[in-house]
């Protein structure tokens, strides 16, 4: 069993509660941090190791280390909290059931920064969730955790939660800024980086729910000994939401460097295929990252062991590798029609993309024709020659990520599964046979 | 000062210069098209990627290439800084995907267009385009919207560029334009038609590189190419009151902004001189505007349709049939 965190006490019951939460030592961590010089609080992070959770693993004492401190200009923490990605489903899980954890979590990194107005910015379609978090927030207030002079410390904290309104592209942290000072969700422009001018302009670490989270245990127990656990530059525990044809769908926390072949196999997290099926691929981050087939996630290129790290996933670059990005983990059986699968994350993007810049706005739509052009039996050879080179035009050359986001799955996809869209193309009266192609769709085979 | 190297160019520019402006400087065929930066307007530029560089040398102290090319008008020169724009065919050929982008969506229908002829976009599909278009579904369309009765906004040729936005924000005293909606269905609104209540609102027009924007005053009246422009002066409380007159004979049939050879106006001018003073008795005329651009407008067509006695009228009841089909 490998060591849990974050979700240690996630089955104690009424843990979403206060009163509980502090029974299981809950805020000792921030009694402790309060005691300690934020210069501290920041070196034990550094210490840590911790890589942001939120997809780009930037190393979050470093972020932290970076925050401009002007005279008299107030900082803040911004909590993102808004998991939009296809396949990433665990900061919901982990506010739903232990919202103290954040908000510990962001007492803490706000003390650290020097901020005393902070925000988490919570994806509109999670409205229970806000209410979740709300009502944890207003329990700490009453307990004197938030608000002035917490725990008598002398250090006054106001913490706020933010609702978005439906859009992916809020994820995208000066999106998510714009949008919490109630603009238009459209990505900013950088240089300037968020920890110079953020929100307001003024300086801003955005950092995703799990990064903040995993702030509580390092604190506890000492950045080396959170460095202890995992492996390599990958240190700590990791939350993986597996989804997709596995027996035993849901979140689960490993420490970084299990096999990619246990996670999927081992009853302790996904319990193999499901219909005792075979694998076919994974999508191991999320949507956005590279799709890999079968050979190439259970193993690297050399033959050893593809291991749950970041290293690890994105080894062999895009050719034979993908990466860890926010824990996504989709796993696809025999069945799954890859031309199906692409297509529907290329509607996502090309649905949530925000349309500042020309690549993404026109060449994510662009796709999504396309591909539904081959999926309806019309589409020839070329047709997959230029989707190659569409995503390759807008691959870097965006304003921000999400232009990369929705052009990875399609070049992974040609590259990997290249046979499966020739057959689409080639043999179309065989696609409406094609019962996997219906069962998507929640169509039962009786009907094609 | 900071050094940079632009396609083989070195040029020293006053620090915070960004890439494009320095390339500017240089002149020449080195300098990336633009279709969203416009140096009068903050915080434009950014959004079209059509003037993406390749980045050889980051800097003096950080000689690492840059991995992705870069948006020049947003990125400022670094000290040692190498730049190739026109000697990288990895770069023009990626600048020629940014061109089919923006013209896969777009109707091209130039020949009732009232840009024709002062159209960024044509220019630039003409000199990056590809031939033929791979784009085989069917086209984003948009109703037409008047903005107020000067103002005509055609969203199906608006390729985002935000300059009117821009324009909104930072000339117009109050904002109600702006963006809604958004991926390929974004559009640019006056938030349900209200008309954008301005004396400077005329700019959004002279911003425009396409002809998503145009005069309403204007409109029909001639192929730009058939007209004369003078530079013209009038003394005016609101803004500097130079301008461009665009002439028929003794005819003002538009008036604009002056601009310079990347289509930027010299200077705002108010909504009294653009759409009120249309009679050449209201100007002081200095003599003939030389249109610093590859365009036909510098052809001088003026006096050729002269010698070859052109009649125009027929001209705009095409276009006024195919934009009004009953
Ligand atoms: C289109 C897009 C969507 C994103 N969505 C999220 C999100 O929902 N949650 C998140 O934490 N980060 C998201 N990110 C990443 C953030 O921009 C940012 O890198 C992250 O919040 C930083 O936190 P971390 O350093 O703790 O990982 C997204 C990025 C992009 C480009
Ligand atoms: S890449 Fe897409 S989502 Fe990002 S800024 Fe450009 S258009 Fe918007
Ligand atoms: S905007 Fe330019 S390219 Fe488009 S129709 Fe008008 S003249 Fe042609
Ligand atoms: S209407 Fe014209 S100026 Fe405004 S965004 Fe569209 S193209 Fe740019
Ligand atoms: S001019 Fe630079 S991105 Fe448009």
């Amino acid at each position: 069993m490998g060591r849990k965190l974050l979700t240690e006490n996630i089955n104690v019951p009424g843990i979403q509660s206060l009163s509980v939460y502090r029974q299981q030592g809950g805020y000792e961590t921030l009694k402790k941090a309060l005691g300690m010089t934020s210069d501290a609080i920041v070196e034990e992070v550094k210490k840590s190791g911790l890589r942001g959770r939120g997809g780009a693993g930037f190393p979050t004492g470093m972020k932290w280390s970076f925050l401009a401190k002007p005279e008299g200009v107030p900082r803040h923490l911004v909590c993102n909290a808004d998991e939009s990605e296809p396949g990433t489903f665990k900061d919901r899980y982990m506010m739903e059931r232990i919202p103290h954890l954040l908000i510990e979590g962001m007492a803490i990194g706000s003390f650290a920064l020097g901020a005393h107005s902070s925000y988490i910015y919570i994806r509109g379609e999670m409205m229970y969730v806000f209410h979740i978090l709300q009502r944890a927030i207003d329990e700490a207030y009453e307990a004197g955790l938030l608000g002035k002079n917490i725990m008598g410390s002398g250090y006054d904290f106001d913490l706020y939660v933010h609702c978005g309104a439906g859009a992916y592209i809020c994820g995208e942290e000066t999106a998510l800024i714009e949008s919490l000072e109630g603009k238009r969700g459209n990505p900013r422009i950088k240089p300037p980086f968020p920890a110079i001018k953020g929100l307001w302009e003024r300086p801003t670490v955005v950092n995703n729910v799990e990064s903040i989270m995993a702030v509580v245990p390092i604190i506890k127990m000492g950045g080396d000994e959170y460095a202890k656990i995992g492996i390599g530059k990958s240190t700590g525990t990791k939350l993986i939401s597996a989804c997709g044809h596995i027996n035993k769908p849901g979140v689960y926390e490993i420490e970084l460097g299990v096999p990619v072949e246990e996670f999927i196999y081992s009853d302790e997290y996904c319990g193999g295929i499901r219909n005792g099926k075979e694998l076919k691929a994974v999508v191991a981050g999320g949507s956005s990252v590279p799709v890999l087939p079968k050979d190439l996630i259970l193993k690297l290129a050399n033959g050893e062991p593809r291991l749950m790290s970041y290293e690890s996933l994105s080894e062999g670059g895009f050719a034979t590798g993908t990466m860890l990005g926010s824990g996504g983990f989709i796993v696809m059986d025999e069945d799954t029609s890859i031309v199906k699968n692409l297509w529907t994350f290329t509607r996502f993007y090309h649905h949530e993309s925000c349309g500042q810049c020309s690549p993404c706005r026109e060449g994510t739509g662009w796709m999504e024709k396309l591909l539904h052009k081959i999926l309806d039996g019309h589409g020839t050879l070329s047709d997959v020659d230029l989707l190659w080179e569409i995503q390759s035009k807008i691959e870097g050359k965006t304003i921000c990520p999400l232009g990369d986001a929705a052009a990875w799955p399609v070049a992974s996809a040609i590259r990997h599964f290249r046979h499966e869209f020739e057959e689409y193309v080639k043999n179309p009266q065989n696609i409406k046979k094609d019962h996997h192609y219906y069962r998507v769709n929640n169509i039962s085979p009786e009907f094609a | 000062m900071p050094k940079v190297t632009i396609d083989g160019h070195s040029i020293e520019v006053p620090e915070g210069t960004t890439i494009l402006q320095a390339a500017r400087m240089i002149g020449g065929d080195i300098v990336p098209p633009a279709m969203c930066y416009y140096s009068k307007l903050k915080t434009s530029g950014g959004y079209c990627r059509t003037c993406i560089v390749k980045v050889t040398k980051g800097s003096e102290k950080d000689p690492r290439p840059m991995p992705k090319p870069v948006a020049s008008c947003r990125t400022t020169v670094m000290d040692g800084m190498e730049v190739q724009n026109t000697t990288a065919p990895d770069l023009l050929d990626a600048r020629k995907g940014v061109v089919e982008f923006l013209l896969i969506n777009h109707p091209l229908d130039c020949p009732i267009c009232d840009q024709a002829g002062e159209c960024h976009l044509q220019d630039l599909s003409y000199q990056h385009g590809l031939a033929k278009s791979r784009y085989e579904f069917k086209r984003r369309e948009f109703e037409k919207i008047d903005i107020g009765d000067k103002i005509k906004l055609h969203m199906t040729r608006c390729i985002l560029c935000y300059r009117c936005v821009k324009v909104a924000d930072q000339v117009c005293d109050s904002r109600v334009h702006g963006v809604i909606n958004r991926g390929d269905v974004a559009e640019i609104s006056t938030y349900i038609e209200k008309a954008l209540d301005s004396d400077f609102s005329g700019n959004v027009i002279d911003v425009c590189p396409v002809g998503a924007l145009t005069d309403r005053t204007f409109r029909f009246k001639s192929r730009v190419w058939f007209t004369k422009p003078v530079d013209a002066h009038r003394n005016c409380t609101k803004c500097c009151g130079k301008t461009v007159l665009w002439m028929s004979g003794d005819d003002v049939l538009r008036v604009s902004a002056r601009k310079d050879k990347y289509g930027e106006v010299e200077d705002w001018i108010c909504n009294e001189c653009r759409f009120e003073k249309k009679s050449a008795s209201d100007w002081t005329i200095e003599g003939p505007r030389h249109i610093d651009r590859t365009s036909v407008i510098s052809a001088n067509h003026y006096e050729k349709k002269k010698a070859l006695k052109i009649d125009v009228s027929n001209q705009s009841k095409i276009e006024e049939r195919a934009h009004n089909p009953k």
